[in-house]
């Protein structure tokens, strides 16, 4: 993202006191300390003129409880497309592609069609349509854990969508489902890789 | 009721492959049609405003309204009873039965019923409820409970209820396999009932307090024979389904059948007012059910669960629902909109993990007519059960103490991220039995994007934020 962002004009920092945004624990249940976390995020890139994440998931959350900056706090896609007004962002990848659109950028942040819109600019990508696209990969932070057999569940339909796509590379704006649909790729040795939207676009 | 809690439920039922099978066909059927009836109305989201603002005016004067609906019903030549839990109105129904020497009564589909277990409260009076809905009688006659709000016998397919009627209703006979013909037997069946039975209960859709009048919507029709053939009705209401004006139906009617059946209008609309002579029931009772219900108002956030009308699309649309089955909830309300109305109705500690039932991916929120927003919900009762019935030194909770303690300082985190790199694997994995039973963590790479960071920035440190 900081190779991407530089190529666009940006002067980029990245402020080291950063940790997490509170998101696990609040959505887990543990309101107190995840609050107190986004807290420290405010606190953290407050003289910031623009925080750009390559998240929807966090941002997201963060801009629901109130701690989203005042609204300079924004996800990538939404950045370039939006405030650079960019959706050629220069970047070649020559291999087939396939996007999950993923749950929080859809329907929490409602990035719309941004990231698909700046994939079909990419020089030689092949994008190609995923099944049930928009349907939840089964991650869901520690419901993966507490309820493992159901996002198991979840996770094999994404998989077999994954693989019917035909697609050498699966990406998304979150990395949390790629976390997710990637780590049962690798323990599959389905020959299929994850990669981050900024990844893609970074590329040259 | 039986409690293994959800994870262990789920579990059970996601081993079923022929239920996988029957649920991911029926659930992805509906909700393709869903989608095609709410895309051709123009102001669609301005109906979800107008339902949700409707129901919350209606819960914000719930008291008002309910003595009106009472002051209406009675004006009409009904009864009103009163009930504050379960046990005082199973007896309020078992008692006008038993005045009328009722041995059997017959039934319009009804969830309200199936959460105060009226049916086995009037066995053991000695009084048999015949459900006339079909899946309810599917459900009744395989001594199975519902697995579905609209749909309760989702989980069985055509094949299962054949030899289901063979081995009861139509003894002896060979149904064949067309649905039609399954069908008759039970259309055989019930007709019977209708025609003899002199007691008939139904639950509401929607009661209406300006007027009186209350309204049940159905597909089958047999809802329409309950309430009309037999002498007396009684209909036991759960007091959110008010309603103040008669107006508002305007918008219920057009919000629930889309939502539900993915129909532009449901079969059957069926609105009675009290009694009227020579005409349909000579004698209604309309029993008003709290159950808890008061208690979920009392809770500022919880209590939009209150605004459901019972559509299901959460339930449909929902990516765990559609995999688990309504089962797995341990609740006559499954799915998305159950995990948020079970635990605040029963209490939190009595459904513990169903707010976890979720990977808040906000796909029921999207599609409720009336807005609720389920995935805020679902957190804020997780958050309420971790306060209030969860030990602070339960692992999950000294796990998160322990993680957010490294989430609050820069120096614990970054110190971490080197552990990260030595300790994982074995120990990783051994610690997230669920998630490495399908998944690889991923691999931590040779360098940390701060290690990055600084390679390339030479130079004191930049743009750290204050200390926490």
């Amino acid at each position: 993202m900081v190779t991407l962002l530089e190529r666009l004009g940006c002067e980029v920092d990245f402020p080291e006191a950063q940790t997490c945004c509170g998101q696990m624990h609040v959505n887990t249940g543990y309101q107190e300390r995840g609050l107190a976390l986004a807290q420290r995020f405010e606190r953290v890139f407050a003289d910031a003129e623009v925080v750009v994440s390559p998240s929807a998931s966090c941002v997201a959350y963060l801009r629901e409880n109130g701690t989203g900056l005042d609204g300079r706090l924004t996800e990538l896609t939404e950045f370039l497309v939006d405030r650079l007004g960019v959706e050629d962002v220069g970047a070649t990848f020559p291999h087939k592609v396939t996007l999950h659109p993923t749950c929080h950028s859809v329907r929490l942040m409602g990035i719309g069609d941004r990231p698909r819109r700046l994939l079909e600019r990419v020089r030689g990508i092949d994008l190609v349509e995923l099944g049930d696209a928009a349907v939840c990969c089964g991650f869901g932070g520690t419901f993966a854990v507490k309820n493992a057999d159901t996002s198991m569940a979840m996770l094999s339909d994404k998989l077999r969508d994954v693989l019917n796509s035909g697609a050498e590379v699966c990406t998304a704006a979150d990395n949390s489902c790629l976390l997710h649909i990637g780590g049962a790729l690798r323990r599959q040795r389905a020959g299929v890789r994850v990669m981050h939207l900024a990844e893609i676009l970074a590329a040259t | 009721m039986s409690a293994k809690g959800f994870p262990a439920a789920a579990r059970e039922a996601l081993a079923d492959a022929q239920l996988r099978r029957n649920l991911g066909k029926a659930t992805s059927t509906i909700r393709a049609k869903r989608a095609a009836m709410v895309e051709e109305v123009p102001d669609w989201e301005a109906l979800r405003d107008a339902g949700a603002a409707i129901k919350a005016r209606a819960m914000a004067t719930l008291p008002e309204q309910l003595e009106r609906l009472e002051a209406s019903v009675t004006r009409a030549g009904g009864q009103v009873h009163w009930a504050r839990d379960a046990a005082e109105c199973n007896a309020i129904v078992g008692g006008i039965a038993r005045e009328h020497a009722a041995r059997e009564v017959i039934k319009v589909k009804s969830l309200t019923t199936d959460e105060i277990g009226l049916n086995d409260a009037l066995a053991g009076q000695g009084v048999e409820a015949i459900e006339t809905d079909l899946a309810e009688l599917i459900n009744q006659l395989s001594h199975d409970t519902s697995s579905h709000i609209l749909v309760p016998a989702i989980h069985r397919n055509r094949v299962e209820i054949k030899r289901l009627f063979e081995q009861t209703i139509a003894r002896g006979q060979d149904l064949g396999w067309e649905a039609t013909a399954i069908a008759e037997a039970a259309r055989g069946h019930l007709r019977e009932k209708f025609l003899s039975v002199p007691v008939a209960i139904s639950g509401a859709n929607f009661g209406v307090a300006e007027t009186g009048t209350i309204c049940v919507v159905e597909s089958e029709g047999n809802g329409r024979m309950c309430i009309t053939l037999p002498r007396v009705l009684i209909t036991v209401m759960g007091i959110e389904k008010v309603l103040a004006e008669w107006r508002d139906l305007e918008v219920f009617l057009q919000l629930l059948p889309r939502s539900s059946t993915g129909e532009r209008m449901n079969p059957y609309t069926s609105l009675w007012t009290g009694v009227r002579a020579g005409d349909g029931p000579q004698e209604f009772h309309l029993v008003l059910l709290d159950n808890g219900r008061t208690d979920v108002l009392g809770d500022e956030v919880g209590r939009e669960a209150l605004h459901c009308i019972r559509c299901s699309a959460c339930l449909n649309s929902c990516p765990v629902y559609s995999r688990t089955g309504g089962h797995a909830y341990e609740s006559v309300y499954p799915g998305p909109i159950g995990a948020i109305l079970t635990p605040q109705l029963r209490g939190l500690q009595n459904a513990p993990t169903l707010p976890w039932a979720s990977s808040l991916c906000g796909a029921c929120y999207e599609v409720c007519p009336v807005k609720i927003d389920i995935p805020s919900i679902l957190i804020h009762l997780r958050g309420r059960i971790v306060r209030e019935h969860k030990s602070r030194l339960s692992p999950e909770a000294l796990a998160m103490e322990a993680v957010g303690r490294v989430f609050a300082s820069q120096r614990r985190y970054e110190r971490a991220q080197k552990l990260a790199r030595l300790g994982r694997g074995p120990i990783a994995n051994a610690a997230l039995p669920g998630w490495s039973a399908m998944r690889d963590l991923p691999e931590v790479p040779a360098q940390t994007f701060r290690e990055w960071w600084h390679s390339r920035t030479p130079g004191p440190i930049r743009g750290d934020g204050p200390a926490p």
